[in-house]
């Protein structure tokens, strides 16, 4: 079957098999060594992907890698992390360093400058015009570079940048933390004990539904001194319920499979149930809702700090750079660029990131 | 019907009272003091605490400050706009506020719903991608994103439109904020619409409809987009949520004087009154709108009505 005729001797001119002897036939064929291999050899063994028998994990990471999309986020937000991380400490700034004669400075990098880009020079607009100036060379600091450009107080604002992504970093653990601890706890006793327990949980989580967040996290913060200790505060007052809701639906539809009985019949007590039978099956949405809360959390902590609710100075997040960049950002806008950029990268990557692991855990609930 | 409605209003009776409470008790609890002047002597202070009734025990406060918001009275500006009722602090603002976010929902949602049957229809198509690409954009971007972008290139560089808000030309200058505002309802309501399309097109009933000679215009009004339409009620609560938020910022970046700003001022000036009234409106506004959706539910899709009385 696998016979391959020499090329010199196509199919097509071959006479019909009955008009010759079959030694006639054969000595006009050859026969080479692969002829009785399978095409294919990788594949020896043939498996069906879509049908094979694999577990629900591995099923979920061939989902995931397939996303363009979310390994895109991935591999920028771990981008963002280092730099976050290695950012501040790359060049001889501090991130409350200030040099007032240094002010207002347009980004400059030393070999982008070459190319007319990065190269410290702005455009005024006035009345009269708009004319080029760059403050590097009239202030006669050649060997200066900010790769960010400065601040109005000669503040280095690629360190702050970066010092800011660390604060929303932070705000991004602590919101996990958050869900993983109070919201997962409530929603597993109140979706697991049911009956008054859930009817008196529930009932809070209702009126605490019916807050909106927004005020909650403003008063509590009028309250509480500015600092990162009032917004961890804040978050956690609010953060946990969508949480919670999650793993309380998700318990109550596994709780009355056989498989949990057969447990209970066993003598397991309810804190055995709940974390080695139960929650082992439902990791799927509980860590999609954990990555959804993450830019929920950066974009509350980023907008406590637009209305001037953040971190005091000199401290930096990304909001509160946002917001002071803000102030003058028809004249200098490379104040304003960068941090709103990382800020719309780490959101966007998040959600994307978020959307991807939905959709390889929870095929179900793809395009909702 | 009747009683889950029952349950759903006492329950917001319940959370407006608690909000009420904990609005005093912060009120109570506020650092620093409306009288942040040095200047003033003891006495000065005794007479003007006297003068706003704050010598009397908190309890008589509390139950004088129920009485007086009941009658929408919410006392008057310590800081913004010293003795100056907050009512008419409000009187100016309300309708700004209002009418750009009610420009902003109708916005949001025609041009959703515009792109989300468009990216149905051409479903794999250019369209389909633009489509995705900006619910994708603008779920998660933050308003203020958009605003500043849109205030620097179209207001700035390009001066088609005012800058900062000006009464005199109220359209145009609404015109950036309604598109920032909006980016978050676009984006939802053209993602629900192209998904829940997408699948009301593939239903059996529609391929009956099809097949009965029905078609074009009827076909897709009398029959897809009626079922269409009922999971985009689902995110109206996101919405309303997204939109009480943004138009703080929105406002303060376009500097409008609207709630929005008033609200970020008074927190910025420590002007308890007003943060606390503005507080006190949001959460109203909030629950009242939460609770028409949760009964609008109720009343479109029986489905929904009969798994809530099961809880």
């Amino acid at each position: 079957m696998n016979r391959r005729i020499k090329k010199k001797q196509p199919a097509a001119e071959l006479p019909l098999v009955d008009t010759l002897s079959a030694e006639e036939y054969l000595s006009r064929i050859t026969f080479e060594d692969d002829d009785f291999e399978f095409q294919h050899k990788d594949g020896l063994e043939h498996i069906d992907a879509n049908f094979a028998s694999q577990s629900y994990w591995k099923d979920a990471l061939i989902r995931f890698k397939k996303n363009k999309g979310a390994i895109f986020s991935l591999v920028c937000i771990i981008f963002l992390v280092i730099m976050a991380f290695v950012g501040p400490g790359m060049n001889e700034y501090r991130y409350d360093q200030q040099i007032i004669v240094n002010q207002n400075m347009a980004p400059r990098v030393k070999f982008l400058e070459q190319f007319g880009i990065f190269d410290g020079s702005e455009t005024m607009r006035t009345s009269t015009g708009s004319k080029e100036i760059n403050y590097y060379v009239s202030n006669g600091l050649e060997d200066t570079y900010y790769w960010f450009g400065s601040d109005s107080l000669g503040r280095d604002l690629w360190t702050r940048t970066w010092m800011g992504t660390r604060i929303s970093l932070y705000v991004a653990v602590l919101a996990v933390f958050i869900d993983l601890v109070f919201g997962l706890t409530y929603g597993l006793v109140s979706g697991y004990f049911g009956g008054k327990v859930d009817m008196v949980m529930q009932r809070i989580v209702e009126i605490l539904n019916s807050i909106p967040y927004l005020i909650t996290v403003t008063l509590l913060l009028l309250v509480m001194k500015p600092g990162l200790m009032s917004i961890t505060f804040a978050l956690m007052f609010s953060g946990w319920l969508g949480m919670s809701r999650i793993a309380r639906a998700e318990v109550l539809k596994l709780k009355e499979q056989e498989y949990v009985l057969a447990s209970r019949t066993l003598g397991a007590k309810s804190f055995r149930i709940i974390f080695r039978e139960i929650l082992p099956n439902i990791f799927g949405p509980l860590i999609t809702q954990t990555m959804f809360s993450i830019p929920h959390a950066i974009f509350t902590e980023a907008f406590l700090a637009f209305i001037g609710l953040g971190v005091p100075e000199p401290m930096a997040s990304l909001g509160s750079l946002i917001s002071s960049g803000y102030q003058n950002f028809t004249s200098h806008p490379y104040m304003i660029v960068f941090p709103l950029v990382v800020m719309g990268l780490l959101m966007l990557c998040f959600n994307m990131l978020a959307d991807g692991l939905r959709d390889a855990l929870d095929p179900k609930m793809k395009d909702m | 019907m009747k009683k889950y409605i029952g349950k759903r209003i006492a329950i917001s009776l319940v959370t407006l009272l608690i909000i009420i409470l904990v609005l005093f008790l912060l009120l109570q609890f506020m650092p620093g003091s409306p009288f942040n002047d040095e200047k003033l002597t003891p006495e000065q202070i005794a007479i003007m605490s006297q003068k706003y009734g704050l010598d009397k025990p908190v309890i008589i406060r509390f139950f004088m400050y129920v009485k007086n918001l009941c009658q929408g009275d919410f006392g008057v500006s310590y800081v913004i706009a010293k003795d100056t009722p907050i009512t008419i602090l409000l009187k100016n603002r309300v309708p700004i506020s209002f009418g750009i976010g009610l420009e902003a929902v109708t916005f949001g949602a025609v041009i959703g719903l515009i792109l989300g049957i468009l990216a149905a229809l051409r479903h794999n198509s250019w369209l389909d991608t633009l489509c995705t690409v900006i619910s994708v954009l603008g779920v998660s971007l933050p308003s203020y994103v958009f605003a500043i972008a849109l205030a620097y290139f179209v207001g700035y560089k390009a001066q088609w439109l005012p800058l900062l808000y000006d009464g005199k030309q109220y359209f145009a200058s609404s015109i950036m904020p309604m598109i920032a505002l909006s980016m978050f309802t676009v984006a939802t309501v053209a993602r629900f619409t192209r998904t829940s399309l997408l699948e009301v097109l593939d239903s059996d009933y529609m391929l009956l409809a099809e097949s009965k000679g029905i078609t074009g215009r009827t076909l897709l009004t009398r029959h897809a987009m009626r079922n269409a339409l009922i999971p985009i009620i689902t995110v109206l609560a996101p919405l309303i949520v997204d939109l009480m938020i943004g138009s703080l910022v929105i406002e303060k970046i376009f500097s409008i004087p609207g709630i929005g700003s008033l609200m970020v001022s008074a927190i910025q000036s420590n002007d308890y009154n007003v943060t606390i009234a503005l507080a006190f409106i949001y959460s109203v506004m909030y629950i009242v709108l939460m609770l028409t959706v949760d009964i609008l539910y109720g009343i479109i899709d029986p489905r929904i009505r009969l798994t809530k009385k099961a809880d």
